[in-house]
């Protein structure tokens, strides 16, 4: 691999959302919620959702993980926090589609550009997608659910 | 070679001679796996070139080498692990093939519900397991020999912990995640007074350390062979002649049997009887040629290089700030498990990766250990024979970057 750089990974963003991680609390009156495992290297974390019609009223997250998982879950809670749940799927897709490699909408993503930091490390690929994943399954469920990535 | 030269013997193993990212290869994950000196992949090479054959078959010349070659090997095995018989050596999968295997052949049979199983708090994955799985089927405990915050066994109630109803213990002679080396001589000395018998993993000894299986005493023994040197896909079950005897065969097929009919089968003698199937015939004869390596480099003298390495960077990461090793044993094997404050083990993985330097960042199939130190994964360097001080010195200043990014 050429051309990659640990800081194209661990860009100043990344490191203040894993120094301070926004959003990370439990959220006691949550309608949605998930646990999200990585079981091969042990992140595992807790997406809380509190949903007021079809809008996104509070988004919070608890757990450990690396750097990369600690901040793409607080960038989510960021972002997501006050949108409707239409617009956090097409943000969702436009994240996945940046990982994944294919032409995402930078118009669309704005700061989670930082993320796609990660295509250049695929080993650090679920690291990153841990906390959307998790997100998503707990928008789908009005129950507690456990998402697993490996 | 009667005095070690890492010179000689790091132009045995051409892989370690890549740059990787622009820095040369520091290859620190040897717990995971080891690298392969050209006298194995050239053993297998040569095997596939001239000898390839099925074994214990052909009356043709090729069937005949490579059926000395793998019975060669055996007894290579044997003498390598000081067993009393080729017999004593029945080639698995691997380590965890092997623990599944007594599990299944020789525990199973006499477990009923409220026996218990023996292990440690230390043990990896594939040591755990097989047990629980047996337990939970048959309604037996697992009993858990517990560790202290050093990282060794705390053996103070071990006495109390092998009771009458103790069908099994089953314990590691290194912790991979530690790198702790256990009394088992001792520990297997004490469940034969109660009359319980041992069976020890050797998967994280045998590359490290002379192995003696009479000398232990226990009944069963296992290895892998892709972690001292030999290819993957092949591993040793060593039990003592007169168990493997008793045992019934746990899979069927061809080459375990003496004769056939839809009447009745009889099965093939010591240690046929357990190796159905085509084996990987390749794969031992280059654990044979890893046999031959080891012992012509010189155990004792490569163990003994080992633990200046280890000791060399033990100091050199207890002098820095910010780092705390996870295992503290008085006696350990060259591995060396780390924390680096206010860093998660994969963010230090991959920023080493960058800088040539490849360890391990995770649980390391030893998730009770993780949990016993209450963190999530560590970071561990384990080291090998071909490891240099220069090596050491490569993740010091790894470490040193990871400290200056995360600052």
């Amino acid at each position: 691999m050429s051309g990659s750089n640990i800081r194209d990974l661990y860009q100043q963003v990344i490191m203040d959302h894993n120094k301070k991680p926004r959003n990370f609390r439990e959220m006691l009156d949550a309608n949605h919620l998930a646990h999200g495992n990585n079981p091969l290297c042990g992140d595992a974390l807790v997406v809380f959702v509190k949903m007021a019609g079809d809008v996104i009223e509070d988004l919070s997250f608890q757990g450990s993980g690396c750097a990369i998982s600690v901040a793409s879950a607080s960038l989510m809670t960021e972002i997501l926090k006050g949108k409707t749940i239409e617009q956090a799927e097409e943000i969702y897709q436009q994240v996945h589609k940046q990982m994944t490699n294919e032409d995402a909408d930078p118009a669309i993503l704005g700061k989670l550009e930082v993320l796609g930091g990660v295509r250049e490390f695929p080993a650090r690929v679920k690291c990153a997608t841990l906390s959307w994943h998790t997100m998503h399954t707990a928008m789908e469920s009005d129950h507690d659910i456990s998402v697993t990535t490996e | 070679m009667g005095i070690f030269d890492i010179h000689a013997v790091r132009k045995d193993f051409p892989i370690l001679e890549q740059e990787v990212y622009g820095f040369p290869l520091a290859y620190l994950d040897n717990a995971a796996s080891s690298q392969k000196p050209i006298q194995v992949i050239e053993a297998m090479n040569d095997y596939y070139r001239q000898d390839n054959a099925n074994v214990h078959r052909g009356v043709h010349r090729l069937s005949q080498r490579a059926t000395d070659a793998y019975e060669g090997a055996r007894s290579k095995v044997r003498d390598f692990i000081h067993a009393k018989s080729d017999k004593e050596i029945v080639f698995v999968r691997g380590a965890t093939e092997a623990i599944n295997l007594i599990a299944h052949s020789f525990v199973r049979p006499m477990l009923n519900a409220g026996d218990e199983i023996l292990i440690s708090h230390m043990e990896h994955h594939a040591n755990i397991v097989p047990w629980q799985m047996l337990c939970d089927e048959i309604g037996a405990k697992l009993i858990v020999i517990p560790m202290t915050d050093r990282g060794e066994l705390d053996l103070s109630t071990f006495d109390d912990l092998l009771t009458s109803k103790t069908k099994i213990m089953a314990i590691g002679e290194v912790s991979n995640a530690l790198g702790t080396i256990n009394p088992v001589k001792m520990m297997t000395r004490k469940a034969h007074e109660k009359g319980i018998p041992v069976l020890i993993d050797g998967a994280q000894a045998v590359p490290h350390m002379p192995a003696d299986v009479q000398d232990i005493d226990c009944d069963f023994y296992v290895f892998s062979g892709h972690k001292m040197f030999a290819p993957t896909g092949i591993g040793v079950l060593y039990g003592k002649e007169a168990l493997l005897e008793e045992m019934a065969p746990w899979q069927g097929g061809g080459d375990m049997i003496l004769s056939v009919s839809f009447e009745k089968t009889q099965y093939n003698v010591l240690p046929y009887k357990f190796e159905a199937g085509t084996p990987n015939i390749a794969g031992t004869i280059g654990l044979g040629a890893a046999i031959d390596y080891m012992n012509s480099v010189g155990i004792e003298a490569l163990a003994k290089y080992e633990q200046d390495l280890l000791v060399y960077a033990t100091n050199k990461l207890t002098a820095m700030d910010g780092i705390r090793i996870i295992g503290t044993a008085e006696n350990k094997a060259s591995v060396l498990s780390f924390m680096i404050d206010g860093v998660h083990p994969h963010d230090v993985g991959t920023i080493f990766d960058q800088q040539g330097v490849a360890i391990r960042a995770g649980h390391h199939c030893a998730q009770p250990v993780m949990q016993f130190y209450g963190i999530p994964a560590t970071a561990r360097a384990s080291f090998a024979f071909y490891n240099t001080m220069e090596e050491v010195d490569a993740l010091v200043d790894a470490i040193e970057k990871v400290q200056e990014l995360f600052a």
